[in-house]
């Protein structure tokens, strides 16, 4: 941003402000020392109680937590669900957001609001929404019925993270020329889809499949209501019996979520991830 | 727009048409999974509170559901809902800000402040049961904080700190503080040098700078920073509930609202619909505000360039 440099020898003739520029410095640090304090400490603290035990170090947290059935039957649950969500909403937001790009621009502020809505709708009245809308129909009845209620609110939660990287993924690569260049080569829709559009959007689709499973994998309210074996309410109901191993749970999960938001930042490299909230 | 005319004889599955008929055309269609999907599973399951918030056991319309609102134990949770949100809503904006400034303008190294906003996309998701546990960890009976003021004699009571309200504000803070980070950044990255420049070459001081030119630019943003954390806050389920358990109840909204459809208790649920209503108009009015001052926020820097 060298552009407009005509101030500098201005800004030389004023008295050079290195003291402030100091003080700025110290305050920075000063800052950014007792933001980090406060961050880390919960985690310190988490890491040592789930090591230690009034006889010493120990990682039996982490042995008995690890060989307990229940925690990969829990896990893996959350984690099918995450990949189910993951498919639909993949497949719903691609051609959506490409049909939108390509032939009808002007709804797409209205597709950008629809997606962000779900940011700020409570899953809790997301959940008891649904409850209410598909009460006795056969989606309320049964086990499965709930998990489909369950698998439609991860849907829509994972929207927002979904659609806005894919949507900036498209701008970035010519969709109408790949488009037109695919057709002219006799391709139909069904394959321009699939071997033109999903390839160069699979980054944008892996950063908000990443987003969208350390979500899935944190949330507690929609599966803890809709009473489904998901990996979060696992771990509540661990705590109150095994307190040790619902820690080493909670490291585990948190580790799983640092792993998933870096995956998005090296295959991401510099561009600039969406908001990441969830779990509240 | 007349009627609506078959599409033009369809052009064999053609090249893309650059330019388009403003009368309705078959293109509407490709978005329709997407619509459908929407409908299904936010807009008529939305609706579906309110309609039932607003009608009585025969369907007609009424607001006597409202009336419920007005039970002791309701205003209570709503109180502390709101206190909480407000108290954590300020303090992410305050150390957030804060955080933000120093990771933006404070100077810090720069693999330093990538390393906090990467942290902080973690740590604003790092919410819920874990979290909890994590200061559990820290200020429980058996936490570290006790463990190393041993020797001192002192102890921090956690039923006072910790499964209270005060430690309802503390956690939260815990998240509001990262979310605050990853709002604020760009708008105080989007500060520019040349003002700062400016002001100094008309004699301004540091503190003039950021009392008339600097806040009065980020006011907007931070007021809709201020607005998204009260709505976050206050939405927040999870947390409250891993922490408080029991008790959660006089302490929050949402707890209030998911006890009214529990099996096992005595829950009314036209009183969970009608709260669950009452909390959409509080976040919608909260959304609202941070909408419109982000639209005021944008409009300045896009008046900058």
């Amino acid at each position: 941003m060298a552009t407009i440099t005509n101030a500098q020898p201005a800004a030389a003739a004023v008295p050079a402000p290195a003291a402030p520029r100091k003080r700025t410095i110290g305050l920075a640090w000063l800052w950014f020392t007792l933001a980090a304090l406060f961050l880390i400490l919960p985690l310190l603290a988490m890491v040592w109680s789930s090591v230690t035990t009034p006889r010493g170090f120990t990682l039996n947290a982490y042995t008995e937590i690890l060989a307990e059935p229940e925690f990969g039957s829990r896990f893996m649950f959350s984690f099918g669900a995450a990949l189910l969500t993951i498919t639909l909403s993949t497949l719903l937001v691609v051609p959506t957001a490409y049909w939108v790009t390509l032939r009808l621009p002007r709804v797409r502020p209205v597709i950008e609001f629809l997606t962000v809505v779900p940011l700020v709708i409570p899953p809790l009245l997301l959940t008891f929404g649904l409850i209410r809308f598909f009460n006795s129909t056969p989606l309320t009845n049964s086990q499965n019925g709930l998990y489909v209620m369950m698998i439609g609110a991860y849907v829509i939660l994972s929207f927002p993270y979904m659609y806005r990287s894919v949507d900036a993924g498209m701008q970035t690569v010519n969709i109408r020329a790949l488009t037109e260049a695919a057709q002219s080569l006799g391709a139909g829709w069904g394959i321009i889809l699939r071997r033109v559009i999903f390839p160069n959007l699979l980054v944008s689709v892996l950063n908000g499949s990443f987003i969208t499973f350390s979500i899935i994998l944190g949330e507690f309210v929609v599966s803890s209501l809709l009473n489904q074996p998901a990996f979060s309410p696992f771990m509540l109901d661990l705590s109150y019996r095994e307190a040790d191993q619902a820690t080493a749970l909670g490291i585990i999960s948190f580790v799983l979520t640092w792993i998933s938001i870096l995956a998005i930042q090296i295959i991401g490299r510099g561009r600039a991830s969406a908001n990441i909230t969830g779990a509240r | 727009m007349t009627t609506i005319a078959p599409p033009q004889t369809p052009a064999p599955p053609a090249l893309v048409r650059t330019f388009r008929r403003p009368a309705f055309n078959i293109d509407w269609l490709g978005l329709l999974p997407f619509f459908a999907f929407i409908a299904a599973f936010l807009f008529f399951p939305a609706f579906s509170i309110v309609q039932r918030a607003l009608t009585d056991s025969t369907g007609t319309i009424t607001f006597g559901n409202l009336g419920g609102l007005t039970n002791p134990v309701i205003v209570q949770a709503y109180r502390s809902s709101v206190i909480v949100s407000l108290i954590t809503a300020f303090s992410g904006v305050v150390f957030g800000g804060l955080l933000s400034w120093a990771i933006t303008l404070g100077g810090l190294p720069r693999w330093l402040s990538n390393s906090v906003l990467s942290f902080c996309g973690v740590a604003a998701n790092f919410a819920g049961i874990p979290l909890v546990f994590a200061f559990s960890a820290l200020l429980g009976r058996l936490g570290l904080v006790n463990q190393l003021l041993r020797p001192t004699g002192v102890f921090i009571d956690p039923q006072t700190w910790l499964y209270s309200m005060a430690g309802l504000c503390i956690v939260y803070t815990y998240f509001q503080i990262p979310l605050m980070v990853l709002i604020m950044t760009p708008a105080l990255a989007g500060l520019r040098k040349e003002w700062r420049e400016a002001a100094e070459n008309l004699g301004a001081t540091q503190g003039q700078y950021w009392r008339y030119v600097a806040f009065p630019i980020l006011l907007p943003s931070l007021l809709g920073a201020t607005a998204l954390l009260f709505a976050n806050a206050f939405s927040t389920y999870a947390t409250t509930q891993a922490l408080l358990g029991a008790m959660a109840q006089t302490f929050a909204v949402t707890i209030v609202i998911a006890n009214q459809f529990r099996t096992d208790t005595f829950g009314d649920p036209t009183l969970g619909y009608t709260l669950a209503f009452s909390m959409m108009i509080v976040i919608g009015i909260t959304i609202a505000m941070y909408t419109y001052s982000r639209r005021i926020a944008e409009r300045w820097l896009r008046r900058a360039e």
